[in-house]
């Protein structure tokens, strides 16, 4: 569903990304992993097209995106730390989205519910907390049913019961058959949601290879004890 | 209601005996038309002697140049038109007591150098001119060295596009004691010209839309010219080199131009300028070398100069005039101040009025910096109103630096006079 | 119109910014008006508020939006919207509120005391002087991600226009005061929208002196109707180019 040929970006000097080729397939839950200024999020920006490539190509269910936006109405992005404008409320911002999308069917309603949210739609952005605001950059990600998901570190800042909602979301999602696509330092967290893993470290792709091959790989039962092995084997070689 | 008194058989005879002579002194009637006693002016004219009437009935007289050498009456009925054909002078006067009355005169010849008119009168006194039409002539009516003649409610239109092509409407030269009342002129050169022509009265004419000046006059003192209007001429009105001008209750309107005004002085001395209105000007007034005038209870509106006061002038007094929404209520091109600017309403004034009598008490400085910088450098009007121009102004008035400081009104007024 | 410049409109009009400045215009407007006998110079004292104020506060306020919207254009770009769309949405958005501001606070009061030329061309000069304003704000935030720069930019921009330039020209004019240089002096206006629109209603509001003084370059240019209307294309051009080149910039930026 995604795909990704050569991308390059650099900021002025610096270069982010170092010619990164990647595919991501539909049903296939990625975690997008790597230190902190690795490009992970330099990545999910291009693939929203809010970064504009220096070199190379992505393509989206078969389509360039570049010069192109309709695409983005298969995707759900969550982002990091949403921000909001300040002056308008919850129930304000849902409208527009919807307004935007021209969709008011089939939405998919359910962490609105479960968040509780409707109760809160008066609220204006700038009262509310970062875990609240994370709930409602949740729920705007999958309120369209999108084909894939981009979550760029969900849990962070949400309440253990809330995370554990958004974990259960997110797998019955991807029972569904959706691409998602996570970013996140936490590994344990996600070890029971993902089929792939994506390594990254200073603009170059590490790895990218399925859980279970990288547990019979390495030996190890558990995520990030293989990740940390396959990374001593790295610098070893 | 006033009783009817039966007229008494003395005041009857007397009546007749009135009649009688007054008969006697007209002489007799001479009648031109068709179907009538003649048909040529020219016949009537000759047959006529002093005194009489010659009566031109309704026609188009194409007479050529018409001379009048006696003193008679010649009197239009039904506007006759008397057409010149654009060759030469129409109609010619060369005698005393004539009346000219009733015609549409009309195309005289248009060669510049002998001056062809509508009518031109000659070396004479108590000459009429009155309730004539004339249209399309080189000059309209010409007096030369003439006295005590009338030139009344004519009303004269031409066509001129360019100065060179065109002369004046009224034209006088050398003569004395005339009055030129009620007539309309446009579209000449000069709508009135007077030039030499001493202690006569110009009044109630109105002058419009005339290529060069609405009323040009020079070296004739001892005059006045009174409830005139002057509209829209190429550069309003000229006054020069004379003496003892009174100048009072006209208008003067919408002379716009680069060297355009609604009055412009020049060498003048000893006059007064009264109760007249400028109003969308150029230049409300400009005076060059003018000496000793009264100018006071005028109205300048909207003009865009209000006055301009050349360094020339002196000993003139400017009192109890209104000056409002004038771009420049005055400007100046030197800094000797010899005038004086005392109690006049100026709407640009901010000052304040404790005692309330009227008079401001703080004196007002008229001049702005931004006129004087405009004197030297016309295109930077391009600037005006803008920001810096209006700190500049506005610093200027706080503490002059560049304008004359004695340029200044002691006992400004906090409301405008009713004038 | 389109949704999102219906959000960002009733957004805008929500802004106690906006409302003190229509309040503050309507104050300034009445008062002039009612407290001047003479409706001419009330015109005259609205002239330096539409020269000075209305582009400063809509290249102040259009600069501080434009980075305060930051959050919503990012919040925007993830769901499938176009950039230009995005970005001209703003554009009108502030376009219109601003214009809705200034014909509140400016234009009832002029078109009751003032229902003169005088006044309709001060509408319409008010009116395309605040939206070349918001053009240069979007100039001036799009060339900077650092909001304090981008804001000292578009103060900068204001100033240039509205002070320096005219201190530039003066000074010029004295130095070449001896060259035949009215019909350049006519060019170098069309460099600043402040004194073109100054200009524009100079012509109206000093006809007389106007039409005296630079003699025939003026009456031939901006005493036409080709004139005014070459004037507003200027005018119209002083939009379209800071709005363009910023949108050009838009496409391209990294969020």
């Amino acid at each position: 569903m995604i795909e990704i040929t050569n991308l390059h970006k650099h900021f002025g000097k610096l270069e982010v990304l170092k010619g990164i080729n990647l595919s991501f397939n539909k049903g296939e839950c990625i975690a997008l992993i790597g230190p902190n200024g690795c490009g992970k999020t330099t990545l999910i920006k291009s693939i929203l097209g809010m970064v504009i490539p220096s070199q190379g190509t992505i393509k989206v269910k078969g389509e360039l995106i570049s010069k192109n936006y309709q695409y983005r109405q298969h995707i759900g992005y969550m982002p990091q730390i949403g921000r909001y404008p300040d002056n308008m409320t919850i129930g304000q911002i849902i409208e527009m989205i919807k307004d935007i999308r021209k969709e008011n069917q089939n939405l998919d309603e359910e962490l609105l519910h479960h968040y509780l949210l409707q109760g809160m739609f008066d609220k204006r952005m700038r009262t509310l907390s970062g875990g609240t605001t994370q709930k409602v950059s949740a729920t705007l990600a999958f309120l369209f049913n999108p084909d894939i998901l981009i979550l760029d570190e969900p849990t962070a800042g949400l309440d253990p019961l809330a995370s554990e909602i958004l974990k259960e979301k997110i797998i019955t999602e991807k029972q569904k058959g959706k691409l998602i696509l996570i970013t996140s330092h936490l590994l344990s967290e996600l070890d029971d949601l993902i089929t792939h893993i994506v390594f990254m470290q200073d603009g170059h792709l590490k790895f990218h290879q399925s859980v279970s091959e990288l547990k019979t790989r390495t030996g190890e039962e558990r995520i990030s004890k293989a990740i940390a092995s396959v990374l001593r084997g790295g610098s070893h070689e | 209601m006033a009783e009817h008194e039966p007229i008494s058989m003395k005041q009857f005879i007397q009546i007749l005996v009135c009649l009688f002579i007054s008969f006697q002194y007209y002489g007799k009637q001479l009648q031109v038309g068709l179907n009538k006693e003649f048909t040529s002016i020219k016949k009537a004219i000759e047959v006529a002697d002093n005194n009489d009437t010659v009566y031109v009935y309704s026609g188009h007289y194409k007479e050529g140049n018409i001379v009048i050498k006696k003193s008679i009456k010649l009197i239009g009925k039904g506007l006759p038109i008397l057409d010149g054909e654009k060759k030469g002078e129409v109609l010619s006067i060369k005698a005393n007591y004539v009346l000219v009355s009733g015609f549409k005169i009309q195309k005289s010849g248009f060669a510049s150098l002998n001056d062809p008119c509508g009518v031109k009168v000659y070396d004479s006194h108590h000459v009429i001119i009155e309730r004539n039409i004339f249209d399309d002539n080189f000059f309209g009516i010409y007096l030369q060295y003439s006295k005590h003649c009338v030139v009344k409610n004519n009303k004269l239109t031409a066509y001129a596009v360019e100065e060179q092509q065109i002369g004046n409407g009224i034209h006088c030269w050398k003569s004395d004691s005339l009055q030129i009342i009620g007539n309309k002129v446009k579209g000449h050169r000069d709508g009135i010209y007077f030039e030499f022509v001493t202690n006569s009265v110009i009044w109630r004419n109105i002058a419009t839309d005339n290529i060069r000046y609405g009323l040009h006059f020079m070296f004739s003192h001892s005059d006045s010219y009174i409830s005139n209007i002057f509209r829209n001429n190429g550069a309003g009105v000229a006054v020069m080199f004379t003496k003892g001008v009174k100048m009072f209750h006209n208008t003067f309107e919408e002379n716009w131009g680069d060297a355009a005004y609604g009055l412009m002085l020049k060498e003048i001395s000893d006059s007064h300028i009264i109760g007249n209105t400028f109003k969308r000007n150029t230049t409300g007034i400009y005076m060059e070398g003018t000496n000793r005038i009264l100018v006071e209870r005028n109205k300048f509106e909207s003009n865009g100069w209000g006055m301009k006061v050349q360094a020339s002038c002196m000993d003139n007094i400017i009192t109890n005039n209104n000056l409002i929404g004038n771009t420049f209520d005055i400007s100046t091109n030197g800094s000797l101040v010899l005038n004086t600017f005392n109690s006049n309403y100026w709407d640009k004034y901010e000052g304040y009025d404790l005692n309330k009598d009227n008079v401001g008490d703080v004196p007002f400085h008229p001049l702005s910096i931004f006129s004087i910088i405009v004197e030297k450098n016309p295109p930077a009007m391009l600037l005006f109103r803008s920001f810096m121009v209006t700190l500049l102004d506005k610093s200027e008035k706080m503490m002059p630096s560049l304008t004359p400081e004695n340029f200044i009104d002691n006992t400004p007024l906090m409301r405008s006079l009713d004038l | 119109m389109n949704r999102i410049i219906k959000f960002i409109i009733l957004d805008i009009l929500k802004n106690k910014i906006v409302l003190i400045y229509t309040l503050i215009l309507a104050v300034l407007s009445w008062s002039v008006f009612s407290l001047e006998d003479n409706s001419t110079k009330g015109i005259l004292t609205l002239l330096n508020v539409i020269l000075l104020t209305v582009p400063l506060v809509s290249v102040i306020f259009s600069t501080i939006y434009l980075y305060n919207s930051s959050e919503f254009i990012e919040l925007l770009l993830s769901q499938p919207v176009n950039r230009v769309k995005i970005w001209r949405s703003l554009f009108f958005g502030l376009v219109i509120s601003l214009i809705l501001s200034f014909s509140i606070g400016v234009g009832i009061p002029l078109m009751m005391y003032a229902p003169s030329n005088v006044g309709f061309m001060m509408l319409a000069v008010g009116i395309c002087i605040t939206t070349v304003f918001v053009a240069i704000a979007f100039f001036s935030s799009i060339i900077t991600r650092d909001k304090a720069k981008g804001i000292g930019i578009a103060i900068m921009l204001w100033l240039f226009f509205a002070l320096l330039f005219d201190g530039i020209v003066l000074f010029l004019l004295f130095q070449l005061a001896d060259y035949p240089i009215e019909k350049m002096m006519v060019g170098i206006t069309a460099l600043n929208p402040i004194d073109l629109a100054r200009i524009l209603i100079l012509l109206h509001l000093d006809v007389s002196a106007m039409m005296g003084y630079t003699g025939a370059i003026f009456k031939e240019f901006f005493g036409t109707s080709l004139g005014i209307i070459v004037a507003f294309l200027v005018l119209l051009l002083w939009t379209v180019t800071p709005y363009l080149i910023s949108l050009v910039k838009f496409k391209n930026k990294d969020l």
